[in-house]
């Protein structure tokens, strides 16, 4: 056995000029022995989400970023332990053997491909003609980058950088970055040359906050009232900022009516647990959501107007002649509601099928956008949260949705006397400029009846 | 079915019009001589033009093509990696570039796009000229003279117009060579594709236009880029053309075959329209799963080129473990090779930008250079502190 040595794999600019990436989750752990372009890792680009394959064939000895953090083009963030022969791959720029990323830091970096993260790192290019003190702007050039630096860094021109009045020194992407997190980039003191703030002293300083330490005071008098500590701040993005558009968009176009009906559901759930023991459904996932899909599309059959989009620009409503079933699901990006095509002429077992398949790829996170379009018509099932009713926002273009409330024993008017029942709440909102309250109310009487006694369906069909 | 029979017809009223619903447009139907189980099927036009393919030859389609897929899996690693800026998959269009190339003859003149690769890999690049223009190491990765490719072209479509004219001088020079034009379906959208065949139709110019219809250009989908097949566009500018299955290395030969054969016998330009998909992203910097129903992709992958042939192959008892480990050794020392080249490439110095501006010396572009020689100087005091 040859000797090994420690390479490091850089972050790479996964597509053409991006200068960061978050890190979703890591296929492998420290220890394990990876081959060459096994995968490692998938991350996350502004463009898309890709599987990162090893560089080399060796032994992970370190995972330098936790899975959900952004990290910069050209940081380290896998170790391996290598076999020093060489295992059929070389050095290149990303990719670089830890002797020359550490040792020599002030080389200049092969600035192959990610043309946007060199830059960030090191700083302009210092002209001789800048009167910089040699061995002060070495020393900040040269550590700025790397590791997050002690304040105790001496720059040349703070107070000039940060007089008052004046915009602290910075670039585009780090004041997109202090925005984002809510900084305020007087209060950060800069490491870089001449005093530029850099990625790292941002990072630096929310870090600082959150530990509580005092983070590095403001280098002139601006009171410091510390983020980080008594609120919290996300940034608004991705699935995030599209359902809140969606929800806007919504909630202030079609003027929404709800309303409200509880139901006696035990001979449905006595029917569910026939379903389950029977023959025919052996092995498959049957829940209330299912009979209550089923239900739901009995139910729009006979009431068709709650299965039709507003076209505002053509003037028209839009009635549809199938059903395209949106579900809302939590997923952990966030609420989608994918929807099952054609559910209309789905058996209860097509259907069945089709639901547990929507909601494993929802929890994926592989949900197609075909499967996120669409949609007739939606089901949110706040049951599952132990909730009884709710006002639920129509998916945008919609004409209705209907609430599932979670089912409980309760006390109940059974045959004239009082008995122990399994009761459910259903919540339907509906697009008042398509949808009366004359068809709506139908559509809730007809979805609960079949929910009371689902023989009702024989009168139906 | 080929349509030569209406070839020069733009001239004369008693000839069909030309129109979507003419019976005589070429998109009807697929010439196909492998169905996607593997199995042969005749056809009375087609199977002349392969008679001659041994099994041997056609263990070798094979080789290509599980070799250049090798590639395309070995360049989008690196991509992923930093080795390469960009990289552009051809992954599911094999049997498309290899049935084509592998039906040139050496003196022919190719003007591939950006995805052709594979026809590069035929044409003789080595590997690490193939990697070269995607590391962002140098404009171009190998000399066009030498195996006559040109340079791949990243303006949609417009090689074509090279290839034209490159085939308008071939007649000039009175020579038996064609020229090839590698495009896809977003191109024949392109003003370029269309002056192509104008021009190339008037002067009967020995041009094939090689068009893989991959079905996406980009985020767009072909149907919604044409109303009528892509094959049906040419015959408006009365040339004759061919619906191929892009995915059947042999139907792709054949086609080629038979317009590379009308060309040189002063026949005139022909389309053949590969039809074909794209079955990785547009390049490494796409998300295909945005725009893309994942079952269209399981569609396709039941029609894999390299699936059908190697089904073919096993058929007629060729599929041995011999070749299949032959396949396999060639497959993983061009990999490695790749690999090596690319990440041992030399990095370009500064002042190569200014080499191949003209071909004879230029007191401007001079200039130019010393000037950024001395603004390079500039940092040379501070070079070590890794001021650039």
């Amino acid at each position: 056995m040859s000797a090994t040595m420690i390479k490091e794999f850089r972050l790479p600019d996964l597509g053409e000029g991006l200068t960061e990436s978050e890190i979703l989750s890591w296929k492998v752990a420290v220890g394990d022995t990876v081959t060459l372009n096994q995968v490692i890792a998938e991350v996350e680009t502004a463009k898309a989400v890709v599987e990162l394959p090893s560089p080399f064939a060796g032994v992970v000895t370190a995972l330098h970023e936790q899975p959900g953090t952004i990290v910069e083009v050209g940081k380290p963030i896998v170790s391996f332990e290598v076999d020093d022969a060489g295992s059929g791959t070389a050095t290149g720029g990303s990719a670089a053997p830890v002797a020359e990323a550490v040792g020599a830091p002030a080389k200049r970096e092969p600035n192959l491909v990610g043309y946007g993260a060199v830059v960030e790192a090191s700083g302009r290019p210092v002209r001789r003609q800048r009167a910089q003190s040699g061995a002060a702007a070495a020393l900040a050039e040269q550590s700025a980058p790397a590791q997050p630096l002690p304040a105790a860094t001496p720059v040349d021109e703070p107070l000039d950088a940060l007089s008052a009045g004046e915009r602290p020194r910075s670039t585009p992407p780090v004041r997109k970055l202090a925005r984002d997190l809510g900084i305020d980039l007087q209060m950060v003191t800069g490491t870089g040359p001449a005093g530029l703030i850099t990625r790292a002293d941002v990072q630096n300083f929310v870090d600082a906050a959150a530990a509580g330490t005092p983070a590095v005071p403001a280098a002139v008098g601006v009171p410091g009232v510390l983020p980080g500590e008594r609120e919290t701040r996300t940034p608004i993005k991705g699935v995030r900022k599209f359902t809140a558009a969606a929800m806007v968009q919504s909630a202030f176009t079609a003027p929404h009516v709800t309303e409200f009906l509880t139901v006696d559901v035990t001979p449905t759930m006595e029917l569910l647990a026939r379903l389950k023991a029977s023959k025919g459904f052996e092995g498959y996932k049957l829940t209330p959501l299912t009979i209550a899909a089923k239900a739901v599309l009995v139910a729009l059959r006979r009431n068709p107007t709650l299965n039709s989009r507003w076209d505002e620009a053509a003037q028209e409503i839009v009635q549809f002649n199938y059903v395209n079933l949106g579900i809302a699901a939590a997923t952990p990006r966030g609420l989608t509601v994918p929807n099952i095509k054609d559910a209309d002429r789905m058996t209860l077992l097509e259907l069945s099928m089709a639901l547990s398949e929507l909601t494993d790829t929802a929890r994926a996170g592989k949900t197609s956008p075909a499967e996120l379009s669409g949609g007739t018509i939606s089901i949110t099932n706040i049951g599952v949260f132990g909730i009884d009713a709710g006002t639920p926002i129509l998916n945008p273009g919609e004409a209705a949705i209907v609430a599932l409330g979670s089912v409980r024993k309760a006390p109940w008017v059974h045959n004239d006397e009082l008995a122990v029942r399994q009761v459910m709440s259903l919540s339907l909102s509906f697009d008042h400029r398509m949808v009366d309250g004359e068809q709506g109310s139908r559509f809730l009487t007809d979805l609960g009846a079949i929910l009371a006694d689902p023989a009702i369906v024989m009168t139906m069909l | 079915m080929l349509t030569d029979e209406v070839g020069k017809g733009a001239t004369s009223a008693s000839r069909p019009a030309y129109s979507a619903d003419n019976p005589l447009r070429s998109g009807g139907s697929l010439i196909q001589l492998i169905t996607p189980r593997g199995e042969r099927i005749s056809h009375p036009e087609f199977d002349v033009w392969v008679k001659d393919v041994s099994d041997e030859q056609l263990g070798s389609l094979y080789e290509d093509m599980t070799v250049i897929r090798r590639i395309d899996a070995e360049a989008t690693a690196l991509q992923r990696q930093g080795e390469l800026a960009l990289w552009p998959p051809l992954l599911g269009q094999e049997a498309s570039q290899i049935g084509s190339s592998r039906a040139l003859r050496e003196d022919d003149f190719v003007f591939p796009s950006y995805r052709e690769s594979g026809v590069a890999y035929v044409r003789g690049a080595e590997l690490a000229e193939i990697a070269k223009v995607w590391r962002g190491n140098a404009s171009y990765g190998w000399d066009p003279q030498r195996i006559k490719l040109a340079t791949p072209q990243i303006i949609i479509g417009s090689q074509s117009l090279h290839a034209t004219g490159y085939a308008m001088g071939i007649q000039h020079d009175g020579a038996d060579s064609v020229v090839m034009a590698y495009f896809g379906d977003g191109a024949t959208s392109e003003g370029d594709v269309s002056e192509a065949m104008v021009f190339a139709a008037s002067f009967q110019a020995p041009v094939v236009f090689f068009c893989q219809n991959n079905h996406w250009a980009i985020s767009e989908p072909v149907r919604l880029q044409s109303h009528v097949q892509i094959a049906d566009r040419p015959n408006g500018f009365g040339i004759p053309s061919m619906r191929v299955d892009g995915n059947d290395v042999l139907a792709v030969l054949a086609a080629t075959r038979v317009a590379l054969d009308r060309a040189r016998k002063g026949g005139g330009p022909t389309f053949i329209e590969a039809v074909t998909y794209r079955m990785g992203p547009h390049t490494t910097a796409d998300d295909p799963t945005r725009y893309r129903d994942p079952n269209e992709l399981e569609d396709w992958a039941a029609k894999d080129p390299i699936a059908r042939l190697k089904a073919l192959l096993d058929s007629k008892g060729l599929l041995t473990e011999q070749l299949e480990a032959k396949v396999q050794a060639k497959a993983d020392a061009v990999a490695a090779e790749f690999r090596a080249g690319c990440i041992d490439m030399p990095d370009p110095a500064p002042l190569d930008v200014f080499n191949h501006v003209y071909s004879t010396p230029n007191s401007w572009i001079e200039r130019q250079k010393d000037h950024y020689s001395r603004y390079l100087e500039s940092f040379s005091g501070s070079a070590e502190e890794g001021a650039l």
